[in-house]
């Protein structure tokens, strides 16, 4: 705009070819200044902060190779005769869905490897969105102001699992046929709504004719625009925060220590974008995934052993088979007012996802009530600095895992020749137990972490070497660390509990005397970090350290 | 004889002599266990069942009692067939080493001969499945309609790849790869431990030779898409994208976020 | 209670009240110095890593070739081995590997080793100016002052009550998913027609079974006889209608009272559908006479009438009453007597219906 508003003006040259690009750009359509302000935007660097950019990828690669698939693959349920190129199913009878995924991995040059290319890629997506959370919440990213974008995430979260269940049943093959019908029995558990919504849902009776064809459009339409959609928001609402930093020399709340958007990091967010292509391609090419040609067509009368879902629905697979459908005599099914409950199905089904999801939701808010911290936070922290929530983001993740792995309980039990009977009694014990220990030794494991960061900042680093003192004994010495090295050990906040205060009437109401016990749950157990005080004190001893070095014969403390 | 000795030297006369030896030593082993085949399926004389009888008092009358009628350590044998003992025996299951929910494959601790002759014992003591012959065996029958009775029949627990499943109490369906199709056979006419018998008035001979086509055509083949990951399914799939996949991207953004000196 | 804020691991107490004040704490040092790399001191080393980068994307483009070639070389057909497809897969993935690995590793590489590393502050600033937000609420104070909805309660409750109902046509237009459910969950195919026995023939052949076939020890699958010949709904009527049919010693049955004559000779059928979410129940063992589910372990004591001994299935499976006909084969003598399959809201009240 410059150049031509301003005739007389000498005009300003770009040094490149992509400079001239850019400035032929932005004379016709502008945007020169959203440039400006990304161009060299600062992004903190930490291996940790890519699993955010592993999902947007495989995203990415799951609509190149979904929209490769959907040229040949055909969503129809009408019965036909296989008559394509694999020997052990010639002639079977099957749906028309089935055989064309199977035309896709036997007929079509490279089906085969993009059907692996997407199933791969599917898990990778949901995987690297949970680790991406998991990295999220243990490093307190969803404090102020990030609240929204942590449940935009929940929602992404969701909305992964949709899309890769409803993905996993369009083979039609007798893996996810049985899928569907667990699916289908869970939903005719639903009190009053229950079998009509199994009946809208196949079209009538299971399995009917339609549920493949919906199944595919909410597949390939609604629930990638509703991913995209969220992706939208999620970034945008990144590039209005900036991103978060580790706690370290020269970073704080008022800034964005890292590397500038043009070129490196754009470089190495570009290039990540291949190295994740390439990976899923290793894997595709070398690694069978949803072999649908060992499970034959669906049909209602056969049932393979180890019949799963996918890994992101296996938690609720596995609840459902812990609970009990008989509690001594006591039935769990119950027949009240001449209708049934079927609590065996609706508990495991509904209530720890359930639990789940709301705690994961409504999280950010639980923390900023108990701790009452009304302050924008930008520098992480470190699991170890916030050991109770470290802990109860272990005690959840343990409780999901009992559930992930009661989902293969029975291949637990012929893989270790132990009784299938035994490890779901084991893991009915862990879903109540291993939480609370994950909780506890979570947190003594950070307290631990803490306090051997507190000696580290006051005593140095042991390095190993041994010395022998002229009066005999023995002592490791220890390098001091260097100041920035030491304010990444000192350098974050240590609260105190704090106590219930009275509202504006002057009254201390019972909600908040409850909120003063959780915040001193929250924060009694502390190692605060080491002050300067502390360090001088402790150098009177790295004096006599120096001189040990030197081979003075005094006495010092031996670590 | 000159031109043949001047060939000697060509540099390909040592590879066409070796597979002219391979040609020979292979056409030998094949009629050996043709042979082999031929002498498991003929019927058993008197002596061997004599000689059988000798062995089982010996090795397995401690739990199947004198007479094989049993005992409280195990199962009488009267009427079990001689396909049983077959199966039994030849893939090492019995003699059992302890007492357990289920006897394990083991390598078999008679030879073929001995085999043979407790079979004979056992098959004198009442009439029972016999061996079964190698014209069903053949592997060359319908492999898809010996799909479909696979899924039916066997793929709920042993897996609809054949690579096994769990059962009740410790028990399991074994994975069914290397076991050869006489000892498939056997089990299914059999029916051992806790496997449910499937007759020739279920799944007849036709159709157990289908199965065993199927079987052997698909682990011939191999997973079409690469290492098949155990063929467990969604366990192992998600097993290995969260270990491996995730494992080497991990390895990729550590590289990717550390300064280079 | 207190705070156990202790930097030493023996004894609470406290070394540090510290942390609070901001005297106290260490003061941030800044930025550490830069540190330069090999590359921006070393021209050689500068060169080597120019060279390496290319040779990555070097390898990028042979990866690019070796799919091309993958792709053309090998062709699918109608005889195609699975080895070969397996090679052209695995000659893809690695085609496509090299590809995207040779350019994202090169990328990256140029990036960590050539481009500048410095680290760069930059100062986060507020999302909004303090100005802005309240503005902003000023603005949507008067918009709602001005709308009057305070004051007119009768606009705005008809309002609620008009958006909320304004989604129902939304959600009814979706009635023509399917059908409304009626009794058809609690009957099966088993039920005699025309006063004609159904005979229990194989699953997937649909042969006629004789008692005489069923050795003790045996298992059949089971689908009704006429249900091969059907041509809508077959798998519908399939998803209720398979049962499992066992012989086991007579001895070891146990029917109940009105259950004598359900079973024949020691041979019983029963749903194969789980009655947990329905999966179809068909680990039989034939020793310990337990029917075991695949899908969440269920398992079934056969000499119990199939009661709940494991798992989170809470009903017995249903039974199939059986007898045999003239010429010897089995026959259903009725439908089940209640629902199979998995339990849903009207099941009780098709059950009654049933034994009306």
């Amino acid at each position: 705009m410059s150049a031509t508003s301003t005739p007389n003006a000498p005009a300003f040259v770009a040094k490149t070819k992509g400079g001239r690009i850019t400035n032929f750009v932005d004379e016709r359509v502008g945007g020169s200044g959203i440039l400006r302000e990304f161009g060299r935007k600062v992004f903190p660097d930490h291996w940790s902060f890519m699993f955010g950019e592993v999902a947007l990828y495989s995203f990415v690669i799951l609509l190149l190779s979904g929209t490769f698939l959907t040229f040949f693959f055909d969503p129809s349920m009408a019965e036909t005769r296989y008559a394509g190129s694999y020997t052990p199913l010639k002639n079977v009878e099957m749906s028309v869905a089935y055989s064309s995924s199977l035309d896709i991995s036997f007929d079509v040059r490279g089906g085969l490897f993009m059907r692996q290319v997407h199933h791969w890629s599917a898990l990778l997506f949901v995987a690297s969105v949970s680790v991406h959370m998991l990295r999220v919440f243990f490093t307190g990213a969803f404090r102020k102001p990030r609240e929204m974008n942590w449940v935009v995430g929940g929602v992404l979260l969701i909305l992964s699992m949709a899309a890769g269940f409803t993905g996993y049943s369009l083979p039609d093959d007798l893996l996810s046929g049985n899928g569907l019908r667990i699916i289908d029995g869970v939903i005719k558990s639903i009190p009053v709504i229950g079998t009509y919504t199994s009946f809208f849902l196949f079209g009538g009776e299971f399995p009917g004719t339609a549920i493949i064809g919906r199944l595919y459009m909410l597949h390939i339409l609604l629930v990638p625009a509703l991913i995209l959609l969220m992706i939208v928001l999620h970034l945008f609402m990144v590039v209005v925060h900036k991103h978060t930093q580790y706690p370290g020399p020269g970073r704080n709340d008022g800034n964005v220590v890292g590397y500038p958007l043009g070129p490196v990091y754009a470089a190495k967010a570009g290039g990540f974008f291949f190295i994740v292509f390439g990976v899923v391609a290793l894997m595709a090419g070398f690694f069978t995934i949803n072999p649908i040609w060992n499970y034959g067509p669906y049909d209602p009368s056969p049932v393979s052993a180890g019949t799963q879902p996918d890994w992101y629905i296996g938690f609720v697979d596995g609840a459902l088979r812990l609970m009990p459908g008989i509690i001594g005599d006591w039935k769990v099914e119950q027949i009240w007012f001449g209708h049934v409950f079927t609590f065996n199905v609706l508990l495991p089904a509904l209530v720890p996802a359930g639990i789940i999801f709301t705690v994961l939701f409504t999280y950010p808010w639980i923390e900023r009530w108990i701790t009452k911290d009304n302050r924008e936070h930008h520098v992480l922290d470190r699991p170890r600095n916030a050991p109770t929530r470290t802990a109860i983001g272990m005690a959840g993740f343990v409780w999901y895992c009992v559930m992930w792995a009661a989902a293969g309980s029975d291949l637990i039990a012929t893989h270790f020749h132990v009784s299938l009977n035994d490890v779901t009694y084991w893991l009915r014990a862990l879903f109540f137990v291993g939480p609370v220990i994950a909780f506890i030794v979570t947190k003594r494991v950070a307290l631990a972490l803490q306090r051997k960061d507190r000696e580290i900042a006051l005593h140095g680093r042991e390095t190993g070497r041994i010395v022998r003192l002229p009066h005999g004994e023995f002592i490791e010495v220890h390098a001091p660390l260097d100041e920035y090295k030491r304010y990444k050990l000192v350098g974050f906040e240590s609260p105190s509990p704090l106590p219930a205060e009275p509202n504006a009437h002057g009254v201390v109401d019972k909600k908040e005397k409850r909120r003063a016990k959780l915040s001193q749950w929250f924060f009694e157990d502390r190692v605060a970090p080491a002050t300067p005080a502390e360090l001088a004190a402790a150098h009177g001893h790295h004096g006599t350290h120096e001189a040990v070095e030197a081979g003075d014969s005094q006495k010092t403390l031996s670590h | 004889m000159k031109a043949l000795s001047q060939k000697r030297r060509h540099p390909l006369a040592a590879i066409a002599l070796l597979l002219m030896g391979l040609l020979v030593s292979g056409g030998l082993y094949a009629v050996a266990t043709t042979v082999n085949q031929a002498k498991a399926t003929t019927s058993f004389s008197a002596n061997d069942a004599e000689e059988g009888g000798k062995l089982f008092a010996a090795n397995c009358a401690t739990c199947h009692g004198m007479g094989a009628s049993g005992s409280k350590d195990g199962p009488s044998l009267v009427g079990v067939g001689a396909a049983a003992v077959d199966f039994q025996v030849g893939t090492g299951r019995m003699p059992m080493q302890m007492n357990g929910p289920q006897a394990y494959k083991k390598p078999a601790q008679f030879n073929d001969e001995q085999t043979h002759q407790l079979s004979a014992y056992v098959a004198s003591l009442g009439p029972g499945p016999s061996i079964p012959e190698a014209g069903v065996l053949d592997e060359k029958g319908d492999a898809a309609n010996g799909g479909e009775l696979f899924r039916t029949n066997c793929a709920m627990c042993h897996n609809a790849a054949a690579a096994g499943g769990a059962l009740t109490r410790g028990k399991f369906a074994p994975a069914l790869a290397d076991v050869s199709g006489k000892h498939i056979y056997e089990a299914m006419v059999t029916g051992p431990q806790n496997m449910p018998v499937f007759s020739d008035a279920n799944i007849g001979p036709e159709g157990k030779r289908d199965i065993i086509t199927f079987l052997k055509q698909i682990e011939a083949n191999g997973s079409p898409g690469g290492a098949d990951l155990g063929a467990l399914g969604p366990v192992s799939e998600g097993l290995f994208v969260w270990i491996a996949g995730l494992g080497v991207i991990i390895a990729f953004t550590i590289w990717l976020t550390s300064r280079t000196s | 209670m207190g705070n156990h804020s202790d930097g030493s691991p023996n004894h609470s107490g406290t070394v540090a009240t510290a942390g609070q004040n901001e005297v106290e704490k260490f003061q941030d040092p800044g930025i550490p110095p830069h540190r330069l790399r090999l590359a921006d001191t070393d021209p050689k080393a500068a060169k080597r890593a120019e060279r390496q980068v290319a040779l990555l994307f070097g390898i990028s483009v042979v990866g690019t070739l070796i799919f091309l070639v993958a792709y053309f070389a090998i062709d699918l057909g109608e005889d195609t081995a699975i080895a070969t497809i397996r090679l052209q897969n695995a000659l893809l993935g690695i085609g496509t590997a090299f590809a995207m690995l040779g350019i994202g590793t090169g990328i990256v590489h140029w990036a960590k080793a050539l481009m500048p590393d410095h680290e760069v502050s930059e100062e986060r600033h507020a999302i909004r100016t303090e100005e802005d937000r309240l503005a902003a609420v000023r603005i949507v104070d008067d918009i709602v002052e001005e709308t009057g909805i305070k004051r007119r309660p009768l606009i705005r409750n008809t309002l609620l009550g008009a958006v909320a109902l304004a989604p129902l046509p939304a959600l009814a237009v979706f009635g023509d998913l399917g059908p409304r459910p009626d009794n058809t969950l609690a009957h099966t195919m088993w039920a005699p027609q025309d006063g004609k026995l159904k005979r229990l023939t194989r699953d997937p052949d649909g042969t006629p079974i004789k008692a005489s076939d069923v050795t003790i020890g045996s298992a059949f699958h089971v689908i009704p006889e006429g249900l091969n010949e059907l041509h809508e709904g077959k798998l519908n009527e399939k998803a209720k209608a398979v049962v499992l049919l066992m012989r086991l010693n007579p001895e070891s049955l146990n029917p109940s009272a009105g259950r004598e004559d359900w079973g024949y000779n020691g041979i019983v059928a029963y749903s194969k559908i789980c009655t947990h979410v329905g999966c179809p129940v068909a680990l039989y063992e034939q020793q310990t006479h337990h029917l075991l589910c695949p899908c969440h372990q269920s398992t079934f004591d056969l000499t119990q009438e199939c009661k709940v001994i494991f798992g989170p299935a809470s009903r017995p499976l249903p039974q199939l009453p059986i007898a045999v006909d003239a010429e010897g084969y089995l026959v259903a003598t009725s439908d089940f007597h209640e629902p199979v399959g998995p339990s849903y809201w009207e099941r009780d009240e098709h059950e009654r219906n049933i034994n009306a």
